[in-house]
């Protein structure tokens, strides 16, 4: 029993970082109704912003800020220069568009920053966290500040006129050009608003990954079980999604022989598959009621 | 009384398929108006091209300014709400949500709630209603939410893509009853589309007739409904 708790409590501590992810995941399918391949490369190349500002001697949380402000306006520079002209084109169009950001955004990196590992700091520190061994402080905090996360988004989507615009924008976009809402730049700032959200991200897991171009490959596939799990249209359910991703993994793992590391990545993929068949909306999922 | 929307010559395209004729005709400030026509005619295809949704040449002015290069938020800005062809209803959000959208592009924030209270007034089943889901409500109740929420707008005027469309014949008469009162009492030019003629002509002031993307009648809407060959093809007389 107590392994059983301990894997569930391991589980949490890196279902974070899945939670984080999927967070992103699901701002930008509000938006565009797209799952944006690139999610994870933009997450680490503004992961590598906020380092190369650290190494210029600006403190973690001033860097933290600037890195989050930077992503913003670069997501929504992404949007207007490569995603507008492609708004009408069909999805294979864009998922060619996502796939060729994946790869540029990957070799720039790499090019700019090499790809050798680089450590990265933890503003909680990484002691055990309340005397458990298999929670650090820096898991703790993140997934604090996922919850903050969470909470923001929340109160700006239910309480601000712009976030019921957002709403309006991707749920009907024609009735919300009627409303006099323009749709095109709502896209745009949810592709701000995700970049925004994947810069936390990887900045969170950087310190457990370690900082280097391909860090996001797994984890942006963990973050899309996570968030096709919880459902797309839920932010509330991403992150639900992401905790109940890790504590899966963690005890098929144990429970399962068999399960090493080599085959965690595929649970993930199995995992998606399943829910796309079973529970297409996910377990948070909106069930849209209609009648006609 | 002056012309606020002017039409002329408007022509519309769906792909390779022509829709509108050059098809021209105005609006009195003020005024209720109705098109007729039967279906395919360009009646819907006349206010989508009015708010710019639909590919179309020609002449469209309002209130003076032309606005047919505007995109169509910037048409619904200038104070002009269409209420659209299956009324367009956020489902998934709540009545009062519905209400909230329908002000959006509004900057006197602190008006828009006693706007609520009065659409709530107008519409007393959508003050029973308003925190469901606006999918949950009938057909009837859903149309109005959709007048409300163009009505959330305070516009100058009011585009109505066929407002009875699968009503209970009692819940068209208790709308356009409604739509009578806006018209008289809060100052809105309303230009309603409609199959159902008879109660179109009854509740409008003035009246065109579409045929096949052009107008081939214009005038009082009394005139239009003693005349014969209307009575024959669209009241069934």
């Amino acid at each position: 029993m107590e392994l059983f708790a301990n894997q569930v409590l391991a589980g949490i501590a890196t279902g974070a970082i899945y939670a984080c992810m999927a967070l992103a995941v699901v701002m930008i399918y509000q938006a565009i109704d797209h799952l944006n391949f690139a999610q994870g490369e933009m997450a680490m190349f503004s992961t590598f912003v906020s380092w190369q500002l650290m190494q210029w001697g600006v403190p973690y949380w001033g860097a933290f800020v600037l890195t989050v402000a930077f992503s913003f306006a670069a997501g929504i520079v992404i949007e207007r220069l490569l995603f507008k002209p492609l708004a009408k084109a069909p999805i294979l169009t864009n998922v060619a568009g996502f796939i060729a950001l994946y790869a540029i955004i990957n070799s720039v990196a790499g090019l700019i920053w090499d790809f050798t590992i680089k450590q990265y700091p933890t503003p909680f520190g990484s002691s055990p966290f309340l005397g458990s061994q298999l929670i650090s402080t820096h898991q703790a905090g993140m997934i604090g500040i996922t919850l903050l996360m969470l909470v923001l988004l929340f109160f700006f989507f239910r309480f601000t006129r712009v976030g019921l615009a957002m709403r309006a924008a991707a749920s009907l976009p024609e009735s919300a050009r009627l409303v006099g809402i323009n749709t095109s730049w709502m896209i745009a700032l949810g592709w701000g608003m995700a970049a925004a959200i994947g810069s936390i991200a990887g900045m969170m897991i950087a310190p457990v990954v370690f900082l280097e171009p391909n860090m996001m490959l797994g984890v942006l596939i963990y973050g899309f079980a996570a968030a096709v799990l919880g459902g797309l249209s839920s932010p509330f359910g991403a992150v639900m999604g992401g905790f109940l991703v890790g504590i899966f993994e963690n005890l098929v793992g144990t429970y399962i022989p068999g399960v090493g590391n080599e085959l965690k990545l595929p649970i993930a993929l199995a995992l998606i598959i399943v829910v796309l068949v079973v529970k297409p909306a996910g377990l948070f999922g909106r069930a849209i009621v209609k009648r006609v | 009384m002056t012309a606020m929307l002017n039409v002329k010559d408007l022509r519309a395209y769906y792909g390779q398929v022509q829709a509108l004729h050059g098809l021209s005709f105005s609006l009195n400030e003020g005024s209720l108006t109705t098109l007729l026509g039967a279906n395919g005619a360009g009646k819907t295809t006349t206010l989508r091209a009015i708010c710019n949704m639909v590919r179309s040449t020609g002449a469209i002015e309002f209130e003076g300014k032309p606005i047919g290069t505007r995109s169509t938020e910037n048409v619904v800005r200038l104070g002009i709400a269409h209420v659209p062809q299956g009324r367009g209803t956020f489902t998934n959000m709540t009545v009062e949500e519905n209400l909230q959208l329908g002000a959006i592009s509004r900057s006197d924030k602190n008006a828009i709630g006693a706007d609520i209270e009065r659409m709530y007034e107008h519409f007393p089943v959508l003050k029973q209603r308003y925190t469901q889901q606006a999918g949950t409500l009938s057909g009837g109740e859903q149309q109005m939410l959709a007048v409300a929420r163009a009505l959330m707008l305070r516009p100058r005027l009011m585009l109505l893509d066929e407002p009875s469309f699968g009503l209970a014949p009692l819940i068209v008469r208790d709308l356009f009853r409604i739509l009578g009162k806006i018209n008289r009492e809060e100052k809105v030019t309303i230009l309603v589309v409609e199959q159902n003629a008879q109660l179109a002509l009854e509740l409008a002031d003035q009246a065109h007739v579409i045929e096949t993307g052009r107008i081939v009648m214009s005038g009082n809407a009394k005139d239009i409904a003693n005349n014969e060959d209307v009575r024959k093809s669209y009241l069934g007389y």
